[in-house]
C-alpha cells in the first residue's frame, strides 16, 4: 500500500513539475485504446487462432494416444503370436526329431536285415561255388584218369607193336587191367 | 514483501524523476523523450511522422506513439496466429512458424494455465495466450529501433493487470457465489478475533496483486530502456568519444538483458494472472 502513495505522489510531483506526460501519470485516450485494441485482439485470436489451434493441438494430442495405444497393442498381439509361433515351433521340432529319430530306426533295421541278407546269399554262393568246384574236379579227375589209360594203352600198344604179338600183348594188358585199382 | 520491493523501487524512480526535473533543462530531457508517449512517431534522423489528434466527450483519445505500436503488434498477431491456426487444417504435424509459436502455446497451456488453475482451466488458456502474445509482441517490438514499447507505458501495463483483475473477480464469483467468493477471500483457521483484519487485507490485496501487475511490467519494460540511453548518454556527458566503445559494450549487454527480460515479464505477467485466477476460482487451496 505504501508504494500505492509513493507512486501517486510521484505522479503528482511530476505533474507539478510542468511536464505534460510523465512516466507515471496514466493517459485516459491511451486507456481507451489500449482497452478497444486489448478487446477486440481478444476477440479475434480466440475466435480464429486459439479456438483453432487448441483444437488442433487436442486433436493431434488425441491421434497420438490413440496411435501410440494401438502401436502398444500391436506389440502385445506380436509379442503373443511370436510366443505362440516359438512355442509350435518347438512341438514341430520334437514332431520332427521323433520322426527322425524313427526313420533312423528303420534305416537301421534295413540295413541289418539287408546285411543279414546278403550275408546268407553269399554263403549260399559260396557253398553253392565249392560244391561246383568238387565236382567239376572229380569230373576232371575221371576224365584224366580215362586219358592217362588211353595215353597208357596206346603207349603200351607202341611199345608191344614193336616188340610183342597180339596174344602176348593181350595177355599182359589183361593182367595190368586186372592189377589197376578199382576205383 | 513484493509491495516493499516496489515501493523502493518506485521511491527510487521518484528521486530520480525529481532530479531530472528539477536539475535539467529541456536540452537534458531526451531520456525520458525518447521513453515516453508522444504525439508523432520519430524516425530521427530522417523524418517524424505526426500522428492525428482526437476527442471524444471531451477525453484526448488522440493517437499516440504507443497506440501506434500497439496496433501493429496486434497486426502482426493476428496475421501471424491466423496463419499458424490455417497450416494446422493443412496437417495436424507442425513446420516452420507453426512449430515455433506452438511451444510458446502449449508452455502457456501446460506450464501456465494447467498447473496454477488446475480443473477448468481450458476457458481461460484464450486469455492468457492472448495477454501472453500481446505482451511478448509489444515488448519485443520495444526492441526494434525507431519503434516504441507500449507495455512501458503505464496506461497499457495498468489496463492489461485491470483486464486480469476483472477475468479473476468475474471468474471467482462465477464459481463461488459472490457472497461465497467474499467468504472465502479469508483463509480458514484463521482465529474469530483476526477475521475482521484479514477481510480488509485479504479486501486490499485484491488489488494490490493487479497494481504490482501493472507496475512491474512498466517499470521493468521501462527500466530497461532508460538504461541503454544513459549508458549512451555517457559519451555526451563525459563529452569524450573515448568512453563510447564502454558505452556500447554495456548498452548492448543490457539489450541483451532486455531480450531475456521481454520474454520474461510476458512470461510473468501471464503465470500471476493464471495464479490469481487459480486462487479466485479454487478458493480453499
Amino acid at each position: 500500500m505504501l508504494s500505492v502513495l509513493l507512486l501517486f505522489s510521484l505522479a503528482r510531483a511530476s505533474a507539478e513539475s510542468g511536464e505534460s506526460g510523465s512516466l507515471l501519470s496514466p493517459n485516459p485516450g491511451l486507456i481507451f485504446w489500449t482497452v478497444i485494441t486489448f478487446a477486440i485482439l481478444l476477440i479475434i485470436l480466440k475466435k480464429f487462432a486459439w479456438k483453432p489451434i487448441l483444437e488442433a493441438l487436442d486433436k493431434r494430442e488425441a491421434a497420438i494416444k490413440e496411435s501410440m495405444e494401438k502401436a502398444e497393442k500391436a506389440k502385445e498381439d506380436a509379442q503373443k503370436i511370436l510366443e505362440e509361433n516359438k512355442l509350435s515351433n518347438k512341438k514341430y521340432i520334437e514332431e520332427a526329431q521323433k520322426m527322425l529319430a524313427e526313420s533312423r530306426a528303420d534305416a537301421e533295421k534295413v540295413k541289418e536285415q539287408i546285411i543279414n541278407q546278403s550275408k546268407a546269399e553269399a554263403d549260399k554262393l559260396k557253398a553253392d561255388a565249392f560244391a561246383e568246384i568238387s565236382r567239376k574236379k572229380d569230373e576232371a579227375f575221371d576224365e584224366l584218369k580215362l586219358q592217362i589209360a588211353d595215353i597208357a594203352i596206346s603207349a603200351a600198344e607202341k611199345i608191344i607193336n614193336e616188340n610183342l604179338n597180339k596174344d602176348v600183348q593181350s595177355k599182359i594188358i589183361n593182367k595190368f587191367i586186372e592189377e589197376l585199382p578199382k576205383n | 514483501m513484493l509491495d516493499t520491493l516496489t515501493a523502493n523501487s518506485a521511491k527510487l524512480a521518484a528521486d530520480t524523476l525529481k532530479q531530472v526535473a528539477a536539475g535539467q533543462g529541456e536540452k537534458d530531457n531526451w531520456i525520458m523523450h525518447h521513453v515516453l508517449d508522444a504525439d508523432k512517431l520519430d524516425f530521427k534522423p530522417f523524418f517524424e511522422i505526426q500522428l492525428p489528434h482526437f476527442s471524444l466527450f471531451g477525453i484526448d483519445i488522440s493517437i499516440t506513439k504507443h497506440v501506434v505500436f500497439m496496433w501493429l503488434a496486434s497486426l502482426l498477431l493476428i496475421i501471424l496466429m491466423i496463419k499458424v491456426s490455417k497450416s494446422y487444417k493443412k496437417s495436424l504435424i507442425p513446420k516452420g512458424v507453426t512449430n515455433f509459436f506452438e511451444v510458446f502455446i502449449i508452455f502457456v497451456r501446460d506450464e501456465i494455465a494447467k498447473p496454477t488453475i488446475g480443473t477448468g482451466y481450458q476457458q481461460f488458456v484464450p486469455y492468457l495466450l492472448t495477454a501472453f502474445f500481446f505482451i511478448l509482441f509489444c515488448n519485443f517490438l520495444g526492441l526494434v529501433p525507431f519503434s516504441a514499447t507500449a507495455t512501458s507505458n503505464i496506461s497499457v501495463t495498468a489496463t492489461l493487470a485491470i483486464s486480469s483483475f476483472l477475468v479473476t473477480q468475474i471468474s471467482g464469483m462465477r464459481k463461488n457465489g459472490i457472497f461465497g467468493y467474499f467468504k472465502g477471500l479469508v483463509p480458514h483457521g484463521v482465529p474469530i478475533a483476526l477475521v475482521p483484519v484479514m477481510a480488509v487485507v485479504e479486501f486490499i490485496g485484491l488489488f494490490t496483486k493487479p497494481f504490482a501487475l501493472a507496475i512491474r511490467l512498466f517499470a521493468n519494460m521501462t527500466a530497461g530502456h532508460i538504461i541503454i540511453f544513459a549508458l549512451i548518454s555517457l559519451i555526451f556527458v563525459m563529452k569524450t568519444v573515448y568512453v563510447a566503445p564502454v558505452s556500447i559494450a554495456l548498452a548492448l549487454f543490457i539489450y541483451l538483458l532486455e531480450i531475456l527480460v521481454a520474454l520474461l515479464q510476458a512470461y510473468i505477467f501471464t503465470m500471476l494472472s493464471s495464479l490469481f485466477i487459480g486462487m479466485a476460482v479454487h478458493q480453499d487451496h
